[in-house]
């Protein structure tokens, strides 16, 4: 397990990424920040918190469960339906998707599709903790933590205190466990 | 366990795991698309061989929400009229490319013979006066809406418990949960063996009336033969029906159930019925949301309950 990020990596990520978003979209007036569970849901609060101090109005985090959205139900172990809160309607809003580690893409992928049943985005936006590598579907985020190079079979860890008890990022590769 | 037909056998953190569930697709059901695609391409089958039908509607609109798939069969319009055997029925249906089916039967124990002869998830929806688990979810979920927990609460189930498979399915459920279910109702409409089950038992509904947290009026069931055990609708009332006045005895916070659908005017009066803490229809909401959870749990993954 090798340590690559810290927290003060993670703070300093998050500022940045926040910026980037307020740069990008000219303020946060028209934006809708929202936290795939588990990981992705401190992480938003987080991007919150810094667009709230940056622009001085008051930014909430929501929260996307995309169980129910998946396309590997029938192989999964037990997914659990979780709730899913929108801070306001997303109509006409660019919506900042935020989730601690891009793989696949599939995740996103069923992400886009709980957010067309919940509302009709002006835009929809990414954010992540670190860029693994290895889409299986055309897509790519907006606003990254970390491209990090990886082998398929590694593992990213993204740890925060509020889902975890340490704060960082590690990768394990499958040889060393 | 890869069926649900009764509540017997359920252990509380199953249900509670359930009833979680139930909540969360509760909110999918008020979305703007009311719909999840999770059991896209799969088929759910009614196979109602006593008519039903707002249980029936109930599991249809749930297999619809999650983007199941549905059949329905109906015994009139079927081959069993011209006697083709229970088994023959469900065996052809099930090679048609079925993956669960809701069983009704006015036999007890059908949705087990079935169970037994499939290789799919079998969901019993009402077996005779015997069990009908998901109204018993459904009724647990609208309780812990109000209440937050069943631990400790007085439930009265008032009306004709022998006949009733929605009180057989519920005293276990709920006293799994942690509920004092006390039963009211004259001895004829009562079990012959109570005292095997873990309720009190009360032959006038004004000696619950001040302990009750829950009131659960059942419907007088005159096809089930109940109508024979008590002398005419207007007696009943006199002694089990939750009139208006009976209804301002009862605890502040205290709520009024019944299963549907229902006799105004005999188990429970016109004006209670509509009262804000008679939460009929909000039973018939979470019919939809307790059934969505249960189809999803038996359907998704290759995993038990």
């Amino acid at each position: 397990m090798r340590q690559v990020m810290t927290a003060e990596d993670l703070g300093r990520v998050t500022r940045r990424i926040a910026h980037e978003i307020v740069e990008r979209n000219h303020g946060t007036s028209q934006i809708v920040v929202v936290g795939i569970p588990t990981r992705g849901r401190p992480f938003a609060d987080r991007i919150a918190a810094a667009l709230s101090d940056i622009e001085g109005s008051t930014v909430i985090a929501g929260s996307l469960d995309i169980g129910m959205y998946r396309d590997d139900l029938d192989t999964r172990p037990r997914t659990r339906i979780g709730p899913t809160t929108l801070p306001e309607a997303i109509d006409g809003k660019t919506v900042v998707i935020v989730d601690d580690v891009l793989f696949t893409g599939r995740t996103i992928r069923a992400a886009l599709d709980a957010l067309a049943d919940l509302g009709r985005p002006g835009a929809v936006q990414l954010a992540v903790v670190i860029d693994r590598g290895h889409r299986q579907l055309p897509i790519r985020a907006d606003f990254v933590g970390k491209n990090i190079p990886t082998a398929v079979t590694d593992r990213v860890s993204v740890r925060f205190l509020e889902t975890d008890d340490e704060e960082g990022v590690w990768i394990a590769s499958d040889e060393s466990e | 366990m890869r069926h649900l037909l009764t509540t017997e056998s359920l252990d509380r953190a199953t249900i509670e795991g359930l009833l979680d569930e139930a909540d969360g697709f509760a909110d999918v059901l008020v979305r703007p698309i009311p719909k999840v695609p999770a059991l896209r391409g799969k088929t759910v089958a009614m196979m109602f061989f006593e008519p039903s039908t707002r249980t029936r509607l109930s599991f249809e609109k749930a297999a619809k929400s999650l983007s199941a798939d549905t059949m329905t069969f109906s015994p009139s319009t079927s081959s069993l009229s011209k006697g083709e055997s229970l088994k023959d029925t469900v065996l052809t249906v099930r090679a048609m490319g079925v993956d669960l089916m809701v069983v009704r039967h006015k036999a007890t124990g059908a949705p087990w013979r079935i169970a037994d002869w499939l290789d799919i998830p079998v969901v019993n929806g009402g077996d005779g006066a015997h069990q009908h688990p998901t109204q018993a979810l459904l009724d647990c979920l609208t309780i812990r809406q109000r209440f937050d927990s069943l631990e400790g609460l007085n439930i009265a189930i008032v009306g004709d418990i022998r006949n009733s498979r929605v009180a057989r399915s519920n005293i276990f459920a709920m006293t799994t949960l942690g509920a004092n279910v006390m039963l009211v109702g004259p001895p004829t409409l009562l079990p012959i063996d109570p005292e095997n089950w873990p309720v009190t038992v009360h032959h006038h509904i004004d000696e619950v009336l001040d302990r009750a947290d829950v009131v659960y009026l059942l419907r007088v069931q005159t096809e089930r033969g109940g109508g024979s055990g008590f002398p005419s609708a207007s007696e009943y009332t006199q002694r089990f029906g939750m009139t208006a006045e009976r209804f301002r005895r009862l605890k502040d916070e205290a709520i009024v159930m019944h299963p549907g659908p229902m006799n105004r005017g005999v188990e429970i009066g016109n004006d209670v019925a509509d009262n804000e803490r008679a939460l009929i229809l909000q039973q018939v909401s979470n019919g939809v949301a307790s059934r969505m959870a249960v189809l999803f749990r038996l359907l998704e993954g290759q995993h038990d309950i």
